[in-house]
């Protein structure tokens, strides 16, 4: 769907884009990860021949890019950094220009699929109000109906999540899974990783301009051959583990163990009373964090997510 | 493309907000002159303005001639210095060339926008200066003559003063040519025509600079105040002896020749001048704008 190979651009002396060889796969949900200023949105500019690459080459959809790029986008949706629209007109006016700016732009099922993409985001019920009158929320949402109203065959979205609500993220998040399960293929750019977290197959990591990662979501969070057992009586595992328990942490325990339903047996066949038993998993966040070098700590981790060291169980699976 | 830049174009309240600013100067003028009676002595103040008071259907020539220098010019530079500036700094313009419109065919359907506003505001000007001149001045208004106040240059609504650039006209006759010679209506109707067309040629000029500008910047301001900037320098140098050498190729060198519409026959030399220092102006300037934006990076 989209693969670039020793992608590369400069401005002036900077290097915003290393190196980069991207390998998107239909049918993916795509995660790009990075901090700000990491180069994200300059590859997606890029993809969409906006930003012209300083070497390598690029290829969406089987064209290559700039160079076909106005076979191409008619097929794609996106999202580039925020939203944009004519202040002075109503969203639905807006949708309608764009859709009638570019080629396979039908007239006669405009009103349709302007109406269709507006009821796909939330916003079905708009009435002739100015774009300058909604709510950043509203506006991202109008956004993503603009990246829709071609029922694109792939959608290319930076940030898709940026100023919505608990509930809008979850509105866009069922979306956009709903639109890959009907063949759609998404990616999209974010520093917010519970989101991709909870949205990805695929994730792609940049960390100043270069491609540090790029794997399957579900390979990279393999059991890691610890289980976290908790216990009311920690001494007594200890102890039946015999040296296995890599840390304890008052009635929370690391075991080194490949096999959970094994280490479950010893521990109730010792009888000690085993409250919760979990293969553990790396976090995206620890995944991340391990690839990316300085400059981590711009991610946007909301407030609240607990840092790596305290929860590394986070994103575990548990199995009792 | 086009049909969209043009329903832009006519949904912006800034197009009509100008193009009524532009059409109240003539009428600001005109108010002042029919409640006095001053018009300003022939060869002094705008062209034709000491001719009205004598032939309100001559007021479209001078109300042109109002507009020319300054109103017509920025209105023509902010709209063309926002065209893609504009688009940049919204964040409109990555989703335009995203849909995919291609940059050369936006450059062209920014162009034709730009010229459809000059045209609308000439016509605009015309045609409510025409209903100005009649209404409030009133056709040959000869009787006027006598009444102006004195204070005037001698002469100055004087008739027959045929020759000079900006003579007044002869009382009595229906409508007279500023060399002196009756003009027909439907002369007068071909000559307003003409005016027009080569006004909004001659703003053609700043519109390419103003709109390779705003291929050069994110800020629509920027880019006008850059076309205009250029205006005022060809401005003062058309005026400066000492730079003789460069005028016949500064943008606003012709400006004033469409006033040549109006001699019998019509004097064609600087009209054609005009015309074609506007087409070089036009060609480089939308080259460049071309060459820029074809191949710079959309970062906005």
């Amino acid at each position: 769907m989209i693969t670039t190979q020793q992608l590369t651009k400069r401005f002036g002396h900077v290097e915003a884009v290393r190196d980069v060889s991207l390998d998107v796969r239909a049918g993916d949900r795509y995660g790009l990860l990075g901090p700000n200023g990491s180069g994200k949105s300059t590859l997606v500019r890029m993809l969409l021949g906006l930003v012209y690459a300083t070497s390598g080459s690029i290829s969406v959809l089987g064209s290559p890019v700039p160079r076909h790029v106005g076979r191409v986008l008619p097929e794609i949706g996106a999202l580039i950094e925020e939203p944009a629209a004519y202040p002075h007109l109503s969203g639905r006016a807006n949708l309608r220009l764009l859709d009638a700016a570019g080629p396979h732009g039908a007239r006669r099922t405009r009103r349709r699929r302007v109406d269709e993409a507006l009821e796909q985001v939330g916003l079905a019920g708009i009435d002739r109000r100015p774009v300058r009158a909604y709510s950043l929320g509203m506006r991202q949402r109008l956004g993503l109906a603009a990246a829709l109203v071609r029922r694109p065959r792939l959608l290319i979205l930076d940030e898709p999540t940026n100023g919505l609500d608990p509930r809008g993220i979850r509105d866009i998040r069922d979306l956009l899974i709903g639109l890959n399960a009907a063949g759609v293929t998404v990616f999209l750019s974010s520093h917010l990783l519970p989101e991709v977290s909870a949205l990805c197959t695929r994730i792609g990591v940049l960390d100043s301009g270069r491609l540090v990662l790029q794997d399957q979501l579900a390979s990279l969070q393999e059991p890691t051959g610890r289980v976290l057992v908790s216990t009311d009586d920690p001494e007594r595992a200890v102890a039946t583990l015999d040296g296995l328990v890599e840390r304890r942490d008052g009635a929370d325990l690391v075991v080194r163990s490949v096999d959970p339903a094994a280490l479950n047996a010893r521990l109730v066949e010792a009888g000690v009373p085993v409250r919760s038993l979990m293969a553990q998993r790396r976090s995206l966040e620890e995944i991340v964090l391990n690839v990316t070098g300085a400059g981590s700590d711009q991610f946007g981790v909301p407030a609240g997510e607990a840092a790596p060291t305290v929860s590394p169980a986070q994103e575990s699976q548990d199995i009792i | 493309m086009i049909a969209v830049e043009l329903f832009k174009l006519v949904r912006r309240v800034r197009t009509w907000v100008s193009i009524t600013l532009i059409c109240a100067l003539p009428l600001v003028v005109a108010v002042f002159i029919a409640v006095t009676h001053i018009a300003p002595p022939p060869g002094q103040g705008s062209a034709f303005l000491s001719a009205v008071l004598d032939e309100g259907q001559l007021y479209p020539a001078a109300a042109l001639a109002l507009v020319l220098p300054v109103f017509l010019p920025v209105a023509v530079a902010v709209v063309a210095g926002d065209s893609i500036a504009g688009e940049a700094s919204a964040g409109t313009l990555r989703y335009l060339l995203a849909r995919p419109v291609g940059r050369t065919k936006l450059l062209v359907a920014k162009l034709i926008a730009v010229i459809t506003f000059a045209v609308l505001a000439v016509v605009a000007v015309t045609v409510t200066s025409y209903a100005t001149g009649v209404l409030i001045l009133g056709p040959s208004r000869a009787a006027a003559v006598g009444t102006t106040p004195g204070g005037l240059a001698p002469g100055s609504i004087a008739p027959g003063a045929g020759g000079a650039p900006t003579a007044g006209l002869q009382p009595g006759a229906a409508i007279t040519s500023l060399s002196g010679t009756p003009l027909t209506f439907v002369e007068l109707i071909e000559r307003v025509l003409g005016a027009m067309a080569f006004i909004t040629v001659s703003m053609l000029g700043v519109a390419a600079i103003a709109l390779f500008l705003s291929t050069l910047t994110d800020s629509a301001i920027g880019a006008a105040l850059g076309s205009l900037a250029a205006l005022v320098i060809s401005e003062i140098l058309v005026t400066l002896n000492a730079a003789s050498a460069v005028q016949p190729y500064l943008p606003t060198r012709y400006w004033l020749a469409w006033i040549d519409f109006f001699r019998q026959p019509i004097l064609w030399r600087d009209i054609q001048r005009g015309f074609a220092i506007q087409a070089v102006y036009v060609v480089v300037f939308l080259a460049a704008a071309w060459a820029n934006f074809a191949t710079r990076d959309v970062t906005t």
